[in-house]
């Protein structure tokens, strides 16, 4: 199982690239640090069907640092939610694929751009849940540098008073955003604690180790428990590209033709 | 004009299990026999209007027709993106209902003086944008929305307006998508535009003077139907429209910008164009307390005789 969701991620990480690549297109680093998030969702975890992207009793996921679309759009891609082929275009002129996320797009839930918007929305989606009495899940991911953002404060605050224990929030806790370190702008510290002390059930892991990954998402969607679960997943920007890993550089930059074939051979080399 | 609303939702929600209602904590002695009647269709969500029009977003996501509620600028202004990217963009069955347009709540102060929201959201694409003038116009507003499949915005006055509308069983006074309302049409030379509240002045100024102007009420900004005021810029040589709101981008505004589109498209005649009197607030903040009708005044909504000469 987790052999194939670490391939699984491999392939993700090898088609992202490739798109950004081609579009020279920005944010790799943050798409590359939750491949593996995507990668152990949509290998089991999510129940969703290809096939079917808006059948009712789906789990919906909700990615709110749309500016990282490209894995999603790779997970998807591979997944068969639509033709790898019309990939191809992504964020090139005329294309449904923008470089943000587009609900346009089959098996994407919502459009997100602009940060802290996803959350208010899932937590809409999971009351939803609740009031009818549905038994799917609502998983919402967010950025680190986007918790920044008030809105999402608003719905930390709240969906523990709700009791929205269908709704799981995983944090892509890469530890980079767009100036710099997040503890040198806006310090998140002690993330965990304000995410208990605001009521909600919270998992602290390493968001690139797939049976860690697993377990608390099976956990998560178990759980009788009747907070909402937030999972801060430890994660390193650009990870899977060596020279991508820990640097600021790739929130911007597209890569050079060689550093895409390095790149792509380095992914290979874990075949 | 609130109670109106209020009880035609409890109505609507009686029939139609969809509806939902949020309130951003706000909505005391209005809210409750909604919240009674309909628990499991009901939530208070706090003093945080950008989560309660994300909420609402998802549970229109999930087929609800969700109305959000609270005063002034909160559920507007506060969370202007949210309202363009999660619910228009969206195109969501999401209904954002404003208590308090313009200087309804006169003494508290601009943070409270909702005069700018209808150019902002007039220009978001999908949003219907209405502002009833009576307690009338408030219930039929609330019935078309209910109906409506896609993102509204219903601007409220306060409470205890009366009505203005007379015949309210008349059959041609149904409200459908963009409608113009006839008040009275006893002059053929000068109309009155009007929007919202302010609709009550405005009639009340025409019949104390006997001045033979006819008027007209705009519970749609957004979309107007364009052949009823195509036919209106016909019949009539002066036209004032009055409105409580920034002259930028407001009621006055939309009018003009059709006026000029009717013409470039050759609809209208150079000989049919109206003369045009805007009346609005002129791009001003008023720091000073006051009643509705002062701030009014001072802001200078006011019709004058010599504008009928």
């Amino acid at each position: 199982m987790v052999n194939h969701s670490i391939e699984f991620a491999r392939q993700i990480r090898a088609l992202t690239l490739k798109l950004v690549y081609n579009a020279k297109a920005s944010h790799i680093g943050g798409a590359l640090s939750m491949a593996d998030i995507l990668a152990v969702l949509y290998d089991g975890i999510l129940n969703v069907d290809p096939g079917a992207p808006d059948y009712v009793e789906r789990d919906r996921f909700l990615l709110s640092k749309g500016h990282a679309c490209s894995s999603l759009y790779a997970t998807l891609g591979l997944k068969g939610f639509f033709d790898l082929n019309e990939l191809d275009g992504y964020a090139t002129n005329g294309s449904l694929f923008l470089s943000h996320t587009s609900h346009k797009i089959p098996g994407i839930e919502v459009s997100a751009g602009s940060l802290g918007h996803a959350l208010p929305i899932a937590c809409g989606i999971a009351l939803a849940a609740k009031r009818k009495k549905e038994q799917w899940k609502t998983f919402c991911l967010v950025s680190d540098g986007e918790l920044n953002e008030g809105s999402n404060w608003e719905s930390i605050l709240l969906a523990p008073q709700l009791k929205l224990d269908n709704l799981i929030l995983i944090i892509d806790y890469n530890k980079i955003q767009s100036f710099g370190f997040v503890k040198d702008i806006v310090d998140l510290e002690p993330l965990r604690a304000k995410f208990e002390a605001c009521r909600w059930n919270c998992f602290e892991i390493d968001g690139h180790n797939h049976s860690e990954l697993h377990d608390t998402f099976v956990k998560c969607k178990e759980s009788a428990d009747s907070a909402p679960k937030a999972i801060i997943a430890h994660t390193t920007k650009g990870k899977g590209i060596s020279f991508m890993e820990d640097s600021l550089l790739w929130h911007y930059k597209s890569p050079s033709e060689e550093q895409y074939h390095m790149a792509l051979q380095e992914l290979n080399q874990y075949k | 004009m609130r109670t109106a609303f209020i009880n035609q939702l409890i109505e609507e929600a009686s029939s139609n299990n969809n509806i939902f209602l949020l309130v951003g904590d706000l909505g005391f002695s209005v809210v409750e026999p909604f919240a009674e009647k309909f628990p499991d269709r009901f939530l208070n969500v706090g003093i945080a209007e950008q989560n309660m029009a994300g909420i609402a977003a998802g549970l229109a996501m999930e087929g609800y027709c969700v109305y959000i509620y609270s005063i002034g600028n909160f559920p507007t202004l506060r969370c202007m993106e949210q309202i363009r990217y999660d619910i228009c963009y969206h195109n969501l069955n999401v209904k954002i209902v404003a208590v308090g347009g313009g200087y309804a709540y006169g003494a508290l102060g601009p943070s409270h003086h909702a005069t700018e929201e209808l150019g902002m959201l007039r220009t978001i694409p999908n949003l219907v944008v209405c502002a009833p003038a009576d307690p009338y116009e408030a219930k039929a507003i609330t019935t078309f929305t209910a109906c409506y499949n896609g993102p509204c915005y219903i601007r409220l006055g306060k409470a205890g307006e009366p009505e203005v509308h007379k015949h309210t069983s008349d059959e041609s006074k149904q409200i459908v998508k963009g409608t113009i309302l006839s008040i009275a049409e006893t002059g053929n030379t000068t109309a009155v535009f009007s929007t919202g509240s302010m609709l009550k002045y405005v009639v009340d100024f025409i019949e104390r003077n006997n001045i033979a102007s006819s008027v007209y009420s705009f519970p749609f900004i957004k979309p107007i139907d364009n052949t009823m005021l195509l036919n209106l810029f016909i019949k009539y040589k002066s036209i004032i429209t009055i409105e409580e709101h920034q002259a930028s981008g407001g009621f006055g505004s939309a009018i003009l910008e059709l006026l000029y589109e009717f013409a470039n498209q050759g609809l209208l005649a150079q000989n049919q164009f109206p003369k045009m009197r805007r009346i609005a607030i002129n791009d001003q903040f008023y720091s000073v307390a006051g009643s509705q009708e002062y701030l009014r005044s001072v802001a200078g909504l006011e019709l004058k005789m010599e504008y009928f000469d």
